[in-house]
């Protein structure tokens, strides 16, 4: 059977070669240039550390057209491979007829779906591993550069993580294949069931996936904004932003501003402490952090007039007495241990739908 | 197809009404009655009658059983089924007064003016009176 | 002679609709069985249920003394082909006959050679390339060469030409001489089943109509021609199967254990087409007794026309 369920897989297991091969020469050759151009901006800019923005610039503009395609890539093939190896998997089967020369063999059902559910299910890690190891070997000095691999949008495409993805839709791919009888509606309903998945796993598992560090700092100008909401005029509702702290290949889940209990200000105690910031001038530009993509840049805070800053400093001096930044985060050390329970989360849930497919098929399908 | 020394083809008139065993049974007699197969020639086995008619097994082992019941052929095991005695010329020839007879008779009635048709409805209706009153 | 397939009370339901009901067979070994009835009748569902692909909704089947079901040596003792007979479009004819071998473990591979030489097949010609009569060949040679004791096909000849029709079944009956096996297969042409059955189950609106060897049911109906007679005067041991009567002449088809006595009959032999379209007759009228009478001669005309076009009758 392993040999017949490998004859089936050949010619799409030849195209995932291929492309593997393709991607493979490609960050090949590109991949030493852009290693010696991080070496020169990095020995170039050695005053600052390598990190102020006229040394990461060369770094991360040598070749643009690479890093997309290579961050493309590794994003959609996991959700490739569920779609084209694992829809047509069984479905096919059912919508030609061929499963009833295939179940009348000498081979049980449930022996025939695993040997093809681990057959192309091993398959498919391998090359969404492969693929993404190559990436972040080719990505290194990117990383070096961004340091945010860490974050929502990089995570996933780092490491090994992309395996499991890969897996889990091939599963989920071929399960529905199984309950619809038809590939082309399974590949529509894997699609959405995946980006679904993958958007909760993002969002609002992985941040828990061992308890966050949480951090205190003090208040400070630099990292504190004051904002004004409401019509010009009136004074509208006032509230503190805060600003997370750099912390380079972290997951950071939030930054709050609170007092000893833990509580907010509320906008009557800003308003009452800090009366100068309501009159007059304008309201000052909020600043924002940003957290995305192997490319990132910092943006620049709105200069406000000499007035206003000296209200507002003293503004903040006032409030850092009863309230501070707490800062919760992943700290960059557990990068891997996240890669490793994310992985493992995926294989278990491709597991579980595998078992679902072998159940289904024996008891149900006529 | 391996090349096989066929010595008698069968076939099948679904049409005739007679069933298909006795078609078989009929043409190996037929065949004997024409010198066509003499004492000790191989009928087709088995799998070859099959092979070439689409009919079911039964129905030639049926026919061969019929004809070794006859004493017209014997089934040796192993081997084949091969025919034995015969009905053949030498029968048709003790029969020739019978023939010249049948032959004057047949001229006699076209004298008489009757055309082939009548001539075969006069013979088949005299032919089977005859048969039901041995029956009866 | 042990049965190769028996069934009690065998039923399958979809939803509300039984495709098949209190179905009994005891069909015995050693013999071509035809499963005769018109589409729809339940035919592919009987045979889906005799090789594991379906489990029954009511009543039991066993096959080779056992129940089908996915366990590999109840599967290595019976050989499948199904309507249509279904084919790895892209896979050549070598990789079938790899599939088989390995998926088989009594795969007799010279067997499979041997077939696929005399029927001058390419070895590496993809499968979803050959004609339908190439490929119905091909999916015989996958059950055959496995060396079932049994073998099931679906409506092989139906769509075949005449003389792929004709090849396939010369084909197997060989097998069966060959090898031994018992077969049942399914039509709904009735001229073909009569060259090859010697037993035969008509099944018509998901009942079986009548189980038996065919010299049997033959030597056991007849037709009566004669004056006028009341059906209900008949002797006990005669089962009307259809009737029509005239002012002066009845004309009827029975079936009766012993000889007909009554001298005012003309008695007449049945040919197995006659047989089965007044069993099908018979189950269509019970159908239509349920319907409302008004267009009762409108639907029994339309029903008529369909089963006759369905059947393909060959004078």
């Amino acid at each position: 059977m392993i040999v017949f369920g490998w004859r089936q897989f050949r010619s799409q297991a030849t195209v995932g070669l291929a492309g593997l091969v393709v991607v493979a020469i490609v960050l090949a050759v590109t991949g030493p240039h852009l290693v010696n151009v991080y070496d020169t901006a990095v020995a170039a800019c050695k005053a600052s550390g390598g990190q102020s923005s006229a040394c990461t610039n060369p770094v991360t503009a040598t070749y643009k057209g690479v890093q997309i395609a290579v961050m493309a890539l590794v994003l959609v093939v996991p959700a490739l491979i569920g779609m084209f190896w694992g829809a047509p998997l069984i479905a096919h089967e059912l919508e030609t007829g061929t499963f009833r020369l295939a179940w009348t063999q000498s081979v049980s059902r449930r022996r025939w779906l695993f040997v093809k559910l681990g057959l192309v299910g091993l398959a498919s890690m391998v090359v969404a591993g492969a693929l993404s190891l190559m990436a972040t070997w080719w990505a290194s000095p990117l990383d070096k550069v961004n340091q945010n691999r860490f974050s929502a949008g990089s995570f996933a495409l780092h490491g090994f993580v992309p395996a499991g993805h890969a897996v889990f839709a091939f599963a989920l791919a071929a399960t529905v294949g199984l309950l619809m009888r038809r590939t082309l509606p399974a590949m529509a309903v894997t699609l959405a069931g995946f980006i679904a998945v993958r958007l909760g796993v993002t969002y609002w598992l992985r941040p828990h996936y061992m308890s966050p560090v949480t951090t205190t700092l003090p208040l400070t100008a630099s990292n504190t904004g004051f904002q004004l909401n409401g019509p010009m005029g009136a004074p509208g509702t006032a509230s503190l932003a805060a600003q997370a702290p750099n912390l380079p290949n972290a997951l950071v889940s939030g930054s709050n501003i609170v007092d000893k209990a833990g509580q907010s200000p509320t906008s009557a105690y800003l308003l009452h402490k800090c009366p100068e910031m309501v009159s007059g001038g304008p309201p000052t530009g909020t600043l924002k952090t940003s957290n995305g993509g192997l490319f990132s840049g910092h943006s620049a805070a709105v200069q406000a007039p000499a007035n206003v800053q000296n209200a507002f400093n003293q503004c903040i001096t006032t409030l850092s007495s009863k309230y501070h930044e707490v800062v919760t985060y992943q700290p960059a050390s557990r990068f891997w241990t996240f890669q490793t329970i994310e992985t493992a989360l995926f294989v278990v849930l491709a597991l579980a739908l595998a078992g679902g497919c072998a159940w289904w098929v024996r008891h149900r399908v006529s | 197809m391996n090349e096989v020394l066929l010595v008698i083809e069968f076939h099948l008139d679904s049409r005739s009404g007679v069933s298909p065993y006795l078609q078989i049974v009929q043409q190996v007699r037929q065949a004997m009655r024409l010198g066509l197969l003499h004492d000790g020639d191989q009928l087709p086995t088995v799998k070859e009658v099959v092979a070439q008619l689409a009919i079911n097994p039964n129905t030639v082992l049926k026919a061969y059983r019929e004809l070794e019941h006859e004493g017209l052929a014997s089934a040796r095991p192993g081997v084949g089924t091969f025919i034995t005695g015969s009905l053949g010329g030498e029968s048709l020839a003790a029969h020739g007064p019978l023939r010249r007879a049948l032959q004057g008779w047949i001229s006699k009635a076209r004298r008489a003016g009757l055309d082939d048709e009548s001539i075969e409805a006069l013979f088949q209706s005299s032919f089977r009176s005859d048969a039901q009153e041995d029956i009866a | 002679m042990s049965a190769v397939l028996s069934a009690h009370g065998l039923g399958k339901r979809y939803g509300r609709r039984w495709a098949l009901s209190e179905c009994d067979l005891d069909i015995p070994a050693g013999h071509v069985v035809g499963l005769v009835g018109p589409n729809g009748a339940g035919k592919t569902t009987l045979l889906h249920l005799a090789v594991g692909l379906l489990t029954p909704s009511a009543g039991s089947i066993d096959v080779l003394g056992n129940r089908p079901s996915d366990n590999p040596a109840q599967l290595a003792r019976v050989g499948f082909v199904a309507q249509d007979t279904p084919t790895y479009a892209r896979l050549t004819v070598d990789d079938h006959l790899a599939m088989g071998a390995h998926m088989n473990p009594g795969w007799d591979a010279d067997v499979a050679r041997r077939r696929i030489e005399d029927l001058d097949l390419d070895p590496k010609q993809k499968a979803g390339t050959l004609s339908g009569g190439q490929r119905a060949q091909l999916a015989l040679t996958l059950a055959v060469a496995k060396r079932p004791e049994f073998l099931i096909l679906d409506e092989p000849v139906a769509s075949l030409d005449p003389l792929a029709r004709r090849e396939f079944l010369q084909t197997l009956m060989e097998v069966v001489v060959e090898q031994g096996v018992s077969v049942l297969l399914s039509s709904h042409l009735v001229a073909d089943l009569e060259r090859v059955c010697d037993y035969l189950v008509v099944l018509v609106s998901s009942r079986v109509q009548v189980a038996g060897e065919v010299d049997e049911l033959l030597s056991s109906h007849h037709r009566l021609t004669g004056p006028r007679h009341d059906v209900s005067s008949l002797p006990s041991d005669q089962h009307v199967i259809e009737e029509s009567h005239t002012d002066r002449q009845s004309t009827l088809l029975v079936r009766c254990d012993g000889p007909v006595l009554d001298p005012s009959w003309t008695v007449e032999q049945l040919d197995l087409e006659d047989l089965v379209l007044a069993y099908m007759g018979q189950a269509d009228a019970g159908t239509r007794r349920r319907r409302p009478s008004r267009d009762a001669d409108a639907d029994a005309d339309a029903d008529a026309d369909a089963k006759i076009t369905k059947l393909d009758v060959s004078r």
